[in-house]
């Protein structure tokens, strides 16, 4: 409901010209929802860092690109929004946790530092970084105010983007679309393997195999079944009191039981 | 225009008691409907017709002992409901249920947030609903859910491609991705000069774009676990999939969160395919059919209809198996919604008045494509068929019968051993054992 509520605060859009947020001046909503969410997002940018389960790093992952992603909403991209969350968490952050839930639940990272002091240099450098890039951009940024957002958005968000999207850049655009599926494809030959035919028995034949005349289609009796003993080589009893081959793995006689082995063992009673 | 303050919280609480209600009345509704389909009644002893046995299902789930596995990671176990729940209630904000009306002597629309980009808003959220049946899988530790949340994953991703192209042709029609302004477009019917005649088309999109209607109807099924494509649960292979190791009031809101996203959907469907509020034909002949309160009727009644065909789809098909299930997704789906959006595209650039141009072009694709099809057909060629060199069961293992070469070094090995070769070093003699 977040979302929702947010994008109804963030964009009246309801006439023809929707002035999402006005360039320049920050209100007062898009303001509280930044203060609630920037926290969310920087928490989450630590967490995954911090996390020692591949899975719970990957959360941590999500929840930013989920603020990011209302972020986008609040600056006026609500279309740019939509698509981080339904591209980036939705479809590619779900790729992951797959391939992660294919490694298991219990790998975890190993903390032993190979290099001494790795640990703290690098948290070192990442603050200084984190600071280095802040202050360049509150010295760049911080006194500009934003031009032509109106006039980009005048048609509507979407509007515009599809139309520098598929006029201006649509060169790059294909050139990406054409990469990427390139890239789809050589994945699928890599992993595709050739069977020959008639390897693959299909379920139409096992079908036919298993009504053909002369093969029972029933379920085959458990071995123990009426017998005196849940032995797997214990033959189920057919109603004659005879015993029923078919009831015990074709593996058991394989394995060269003895038929002392192999016969009815009785429960002690 | 944004409502005042009361009028959203207003907003909130009523979508939230709608979807509640509806979610009631939709599982009692799916097992009377499943009874009679079944030729047995169906729960019929609590209230008039059975009507609060859901309520009376639901307080006895909130009662039940809240059970949290040991081998479960507890965060994710608790979270991973929570998240499903949420999500399929988010994507009901965007839903237009009717007109402007007046509340408590506000005039508002019908609906909480009017978004220019309001489809999509529902798309984020059924995506962000996956993530409650995924995680749920991987955080209960055992085998079935995970196996079950893994489907789930792959599932999800296949068919919102499918659903993504298929409501492409809607946003092309429309022109506009905003559920309020797509339900406007399907008011009256577009004319349309076609071989020289005035022809009314019809408003609504699922005559206009069948096709689109077809594909989005089959992937809003998979999209929302629901049987015949409910592999993420599926009792008979995986006990419960991902929710077995639930109880209690989290395995509640699971529950809940299938059947809100089911509604979500079908009125997802109704927005987009059938008018959205507007009342269907003989009703609109009717002046005030599309004011006041009305249409709420309307809109309630056409997501009754699609929650029937969700029950009587579950009632009829028996569970795809999971290869079959994908096949259908990725291989007859995407392909249909691909050629579908291109001919849509083709024949509404055709449409407009450009001179010749636009259907030459048009025309010239279609060739162009029927070639290329003619290039790129896969020919059948004769496989071979499985030979003994092929392996046994697939590994490459020598065949039983094969014929071993004689080691051209046997002569000289043969002298060797008889003492009149030259004179072997050690090396040369442990090599030697090696080949024999």
């Amino acid at each position: 409901m977040i979302l929702a509520q947010t994008v109804a605060a963030a964009g009246p859009a309801l006439d023809a010209a929707p002035a999402l947020a006005a360039a320049g001046d920050v209100s007062v909503g898009e303001q509280v929802v930044f203060w609630i969410l920037a926290p969310v997002a920087l928490g989450g940018a630590i967490g995954m860092v911090a996390a020692r389960n591949a899975v719970h790093s990957a959360l941590f992952l999500v929840t930013t690109m989920f603020a990011l992603a209302v972020f986008y909403v609040l600056q006026a991209g609500p279309f740019i929004g939509m698509v981080q969350i339904i591209v980036y968490t939705g479809a590619i952050m779900m790729l992951f946790l797959f391939v992660l839930m294919l490694v298991g639940r219990e790998a975890s990272d190993s903390l032993i530092e190979t290099l001494r002091g790795q640990r703290m240099a690098a948290i070192g450098l990442g603050i200084g970084f984190a600071l280095l890039v802040a202050s360049a951009l509150t010295r760049g940024l911080g006194a500009v105010s934003a031009q032509g957002l109106e006039e980009a958005n005048r048609g509507g968000n979407v509007e515009g983007i599809a139309a520098v999207l598929f006029t201006r850049y649509i060169f790059a655009f294909e050139v990406t679309s054409a990469l990427l599926i390139t890239a789809a494809v050589g994945a699928m030959v890599l992993a595709h393997v050739e069977r020959p035919k008639g390897m693959k028995v299909s379920q139409k034949e096992r079908s036919r195999a298993r009504f053909a005349e002369g093969s029972y289609p029933g379920m085959k009796a458990g071995p123990g079944v009426f017998a005196t003993s849940d032995s797997v080589a214990t033959p189920a009893l057919l109603p004659d009191g005879g015993e029923s081959d078919r009831s015990i793995s074709r593996v058991v006689p394989a394995r060269g039981l003895t038929s002392a082995e192999a016969a009815p063992k009785h429960t002690e009673r | 225009m944004i409502d005042v303050w009361w009028l959203l919280i207003l907003k909130v609480v009523g979508i939230f008691a709608f979807l509640v209600l509806v979610t009631l009345f939709t599982i009692w509704f799916e097992r009377r409907v499943v009874g009679r389909m079944q030729h047995r009644p169906g729960p019929n002893r609590v209230g008039p017709f059975g009507l609060l046995q859901s309520l009376a299902d639901g307080l006895k789930l909130a009662f039940k002992e809240d059970i949290l596995p040991r081998g479960v990671d507890r965060w994710v176990f608790v979270l991973a409901p929570v998240i499903s729940t949420t999500a399929a209630f988010t994507g009901f904000a965007v839903i237009p249920f009717g007109p402007e009306v007046s509340i408590f002597g506000e005039q508002t629309s019908l609906q909480l947030a009017e978004v220019p980009v309001g489809v999509l808003v529902v798309l984020a959220a059924s995506a962000m609903g996956v993530y409650g049946v995924v995680l749920a899988g991987w955080s209960s530790g055992s085998t079935y859910p995970l196996l079950g949340g893994m489907r789930s994953a792959a599932q999800m991703i296949s068919y919102e491609i499918g659903m993504g192209l298929s409501i492409v042709a809607v946003f092309m029609a429309a022109s506009t991705l905003s559920t309020r302004e797509i339900v406007a477009a399907q008011a009256d019917g577009t004319p349309y000069q076609l071989l020289g005649m005035d022809v009314q088309l019809p408003s609504w999109y699922v005559l206009l774009l069948f096709p689109s209607f077809l594909i989005f109807m089959i992937s809003i099924v998979g999209e929302t676990n629901r049987a015949p494509f409910d592999l993420a649960e599926a009792e008979s292979e995986l006990v419960g999939g991902f929710h077995t190791e639930y109880s209690s009031l989290k395995f509640a809101l699971f529950f809940l969160a299938e059947y809100v996203a089911m509604v979500v959907m079908s009125g997802l469907a109704v927005t987009m395919f059938l008018g959205g509020w507007h009342a269907p034909w003989p009703l609109s002949l009717w002046g005030e059919a599309n004011t006041g309160w009305w249409p709420f009727l309307w809109f309630t009644l056409k997501v009754m209809g699609f929650l029937f065909m969700f029950v009587w789809l579950r009632g009829t098909l028996p569970r795809l198996r999971y290869d079959q299930f994908m096949h259908l997704g990725w291989k007859v789906l995407v392909p249909a919604s691909l050629v579908w959006i291109i001919a849509i595209s083709g024949i509404r650039s055709a449409a407009r008045d450009e001179g010749d141009r636009a259907l030459w072009l048009t025309v010239l694709g279609l060739v162009f494509i029927a070639a290329l099809l003619g290039y790129l057909w896969p020919r059948r060629r004769p496989v071979p068929p499985a030979t003994a060199d092929s392996g046994a069961g697939g590994f490459p293992v020598p065949p039983l019968d094969l014929v071993v070469p004689p080691n051209p070094r046997a002569k000289r090995l043969a002298a060797t051993r008889a003492g009149t070769g030259p004179a072997s070093g050690s090396g040369e003699g442990a090599d030697d054992e090696k080949e024999v």
